[in-house]
């Protein structure tokens, strides 16, 4: 037995022994999700067993490095680790933009203090980030962005406004994108700056969207002071660390379909019935298959981009195509879930329909192909940087 | 198991590469086609895969093969798509192939195996009788008669059933159309009495056969694995068949849209490259994202045949959909973004177009695939 055959062995038997039956997927409900910070509560018990099981072992960051809360295991390893969970249906431990998005940006530019410092809260969920990229003018064209931060000796102060910020009226920290140099090209002069939603200055206003929820915020600062040691790579070359974490960004949405809800042959099933082992509506049918295809052959995708990143053998900006893709998908997945549910489905506020689950499900991924760049800035990336077609 | 090709087989890959690009490029198909070819393929260049090692790619060394497996297999036909390279490499090394070697009976693949792999054994898989591919409807019927049967019945689209030595038949020996149980496979010799065989020439001028069964009589021991239990071992060739396709659509799809590429980036109107058209950027970019998602979904698929060969419908199935969608729409886009002259003779991308609706239809085409991977999740 090779050394990772074990490790698959003894990781699926403590998997089967340590994950409780109620932290199994499908995800009932939103709040099924466990996001940490200061104010995190469990749901269950079994929310909180897990949680904790898995932190012990650095998994809820399981390829960070030890030093800073992870789990240390090889890229194999992680994949076994995942590909484990998958079969077993084990939800994730613990939700979060700071594993998903900073984290790996403080591993590449943070300084030695900031990784000991934000890292090992991140793992264990101490802090709850959110990010303060998108404004009201600068969306597609993020670069262009106006929140100025003003050099004030030993710190600065903070003054703009931020939309679109993902649950920042729940968030502990921020990551933020500033301007600190207002006459330097837009690219030249934006800082990568945290600093602490409590800070004196620091407001939210939660938007409501369509489906009838608010998971964004409108952000506004107004004389926030920052130390300038709360900058994470270089004074003025931000958007380089900004990139970079975008492309997690985009890895995070690309993957967002993948552990989603109940199987759609299942649904229909429930609600046009089968006629010899097969979906009674045949049409319906048809487009789950083809849909299902094209999920079954996306999830591989995934594997091997991975794969062929780590082995050097692919463009970085395949993230882009990544994120294109799944946000596409996961907006395909939800038009099928709507249909398969048929009426049922369109109830919004009844117990039934545990209040409009489904439909508020699928107006959410409606933003799927907006956020973090969208589906057209994905293509004119695939085009520009990968075809390198003129002009772009 | 990395997602990647390792470097043994990247190394596969080179070689096959550099030898179908010198020996057996679109203009070779061009000749064949132009000069009315009574084979449809070169036997010369047969000669030169079995010097490759490529006749006997699954054989075992023992036998005077590679001993190589299906994800080597699979890069040969990509290489095969890129150049639209007419061999009975599917056919044969393939299909026919893993048909007899996972079929059992030593002596008879003692005897037939090394004749395979010095390229002077011919195969070809006759299983469809419809238009459309559906294996389990099998009608061709193998009554018992004397010491083995008589077969009764016709075929269609018998890839390579023109030039075949050997034919590999599906029939059916008990049971009715529609069941799985009930099947025989049967190695059947092409010159027997009572086989009518009409070539068939495609749209893509690569061949295919309708052959004509009028109680051809079989000995016993011309059964492939076990008499009314052929399903296992016919659905074990058509997968490989089906990854096959798949692994040769793909690059067919990604050879139709390199050229595009290249396309886009030279020929200029309004006085700039039509590439730097967003409109066409958009176009492209999508193109690419789909080649790339059909590449994981056929090497998985070739990577599952050599390492859990029963557990592969599901993943092969996804392959064969994914390939022939995303190579369809690349040979489209192709046409429509070269413009009039992508709808001409003289320039290849039609050929790519042509080769692509086979590739298709071969052994299942996207709906079939997409209908197989519903089945196979019960829905």
């Amino acid at each position: 037995m090779s050394d990772l055959d074990k490790f698959g062995a003894e990781t699926r038997a403590w998997l089967g022994a340590n994950c409780p039956s109620d932290m199994r997927l499908p995800l009932e409900d939103d709040d099924d999700r466990y996001w940490g910070g200061r104010d995190a509560k469990f749901k269950s018990e079994g929310q909180r067993l897990w949680s904790e099981r898995m932190l012990a072992r650095g998994w809820t960051v399981p390829e960070w490095p030890k030093e800073y809360g992870g789990g240390g295991l090889s890229r194999e390893e992680g994949k076994i680790l995942r590909g484990e969970m998958r079969k077993l249906g084990c939800r994730s431990p613990l939700d979060s933009f700071g594993i998903w998005m900073l984290g790996p940006a403080l591993l590449r530019y943070g300084t030695e203090p900031q990784k000991r410092e934000y890292l090992p809260q991140i793992a264990r969920g101490e802090i709850r980030w959110c990010q303060g990229y998108s404004e009201p003018n600068s969306g597609s064209d993020l670069a262009s962005l106006a929140t100025r931060a003003e050099d004030k000796g030993d710190h600065f102060l903070i003054t703009g406004q931020k939309i679109w910020t993902s649950y920042a009226d729940k968030a502990d920290w921020i990551f933020c994108l500033v301007r600190t140099d207002p006459a330097a090209p837009k690219h030249l002069g934006i800082s990568f700056i945290l600093f602490d939603m409590r800070t004196p200055g620091v407001s939210t206003k939660p938007i409501l969207l369509i489906s009838g929820m608010s998971p964004f915020c409108e952000t506004f600062f107004d004389n926030v002071r920052v130390p300038k040691g709360n900058v994470v790579g270089e004074l003025n070359k931000g958007w380089e660390v900004a990139k970079y974490l975008l492309t997690h960004e985009r890895e995070m949405i690309s993957a967002i379909g993948l552990t989603a809800g109940r199987p759609l042959g299942q649904i229909a099933a429930e609600s046009v019935g089968t006629e010899a082992g097969i979906l009674a509506d045949t049409c319906l049918r048809a487009d789950i298959a083809r849909f299902e295809v094209d999920a079954f052959a996306f999830r591989l995708a995934l594997e091997r981009t991975g794969d062929l990143l780590k082995a050097k053998q692919a463009n970085p900006a395949i993230s882009s195509m990544l994120k294109y893709y799944g946000a596409e998908l996961n907006k395909r997945r939800y038009e099928l879930v709507m249909s398969a549910g048929g009426s049922a489905a369109l109830e919004w506020e009844s117990e039934r329909s545990r209040r409009g689950e489904a439909a508020r499900s699928w107006l959410r991924t409606k933003a799927n192909s907006i956020e973090g760049g969208t589906s057209e800035v994905q293509l004119n990336v695939i085009a520009k940087r990968i075809l390198e077609l003129p002009g772009a | 198991m990395a997602l990647i090709l390792n470097e043994e087989q990247m190394m596969v890959r080179d070689n096959a590469r550099a030898f179908l690009a010198d020996k057996g490029p679109v203009s070779h198909l061009r000749k064949l086609r132009d000069t009315r070819d009574p084979g449809g393929f070169s036997r010369e260049l047969w000669k030169s895969f079995a010097e490759m090692g490529f006749c006997g790619i699954l054989v075992p060394e023992t036998q005077g093969g590679s001993g190589l497996g299906y994800v080597e297999a699979g890069v040969i036909m990509e290489e095969i798509g890129r150049n639209l390279t007419p061999s009975p490499f599917l056919s044969t090394a393939l299909v026919g192939a893993t048909a007899l070697l996972r079929g059992g009976n030593s002596a008879r693949n003692g005897e037939l195996m090394p004749k395979l792999a010095a390229g002077d054994l011919l195969l070809a898989l006759a299983v469809d009788e419809r238009t459309k591919h559906a294996p389990s409807m099998t009608a061709l019927k193998a009554e018992r008669s004397g010491n083995g049967f008589a077969l009764t019945g016709d075929k269609c689209f018998v890839v390579d059933g023109h030039v075949a030595d050997l034919f590999i038949v599906a029939a059916r020996s008990a049971g009715a159309p529609g069941e799985t149980d009930g099947l025989t496979l049967f190695l059947v010799d092409a010159k027997a009495k009572g086989i009518e065989v009409e070539r068939t020439i495609m749209v893509d001028t690569h061949n295919a056969a309708r052959i004509r069964f009028d109680r051809v009589h079989v000995d016993a021991d011309a059964v492939i694995g076990e008499i009314d239990h052929g399903w296992l071992p016919l659905e074990g060739a058509l997968n490989v068949g089906r990854a096959a396709v798949a692994a040769e659509l793909t690059g067919v799809g990604e050879e139709a849209f390199g050229r595009t590429l290249s396309y886009l980036k030279e020929r200029k109107q309004f006085g700039q490259p039509i590439g730097s058209f967003q409109a066409l950027q958009h176009r492209a970019a999508h193109m690419f994202t789909e080649l790339e998602i059909t590449q994981a979904a056929v090497l998985k698929a070739l990577q599952i045949l050599d390492s859990d060969f029963e557990r592969a419908a599901m993943f092969v199935a996804v392959a064969k959909a994914r390939a022939g969608a995303s190579a369809t729409l690349a040979v489209q886009e192709a046409v429509q973004m070269h413009g009039g002259i992508g709808m001409t003779d003289e320039f290849d991308i039609g050929l790519f177009t042509k080769r692509t609706r086979v590739g298709q239809e071969l052994f299942g085409d996207a709906g079939f695939q997409a209908d197989r991977l519903a089945r196979l999740q019960n829905y």
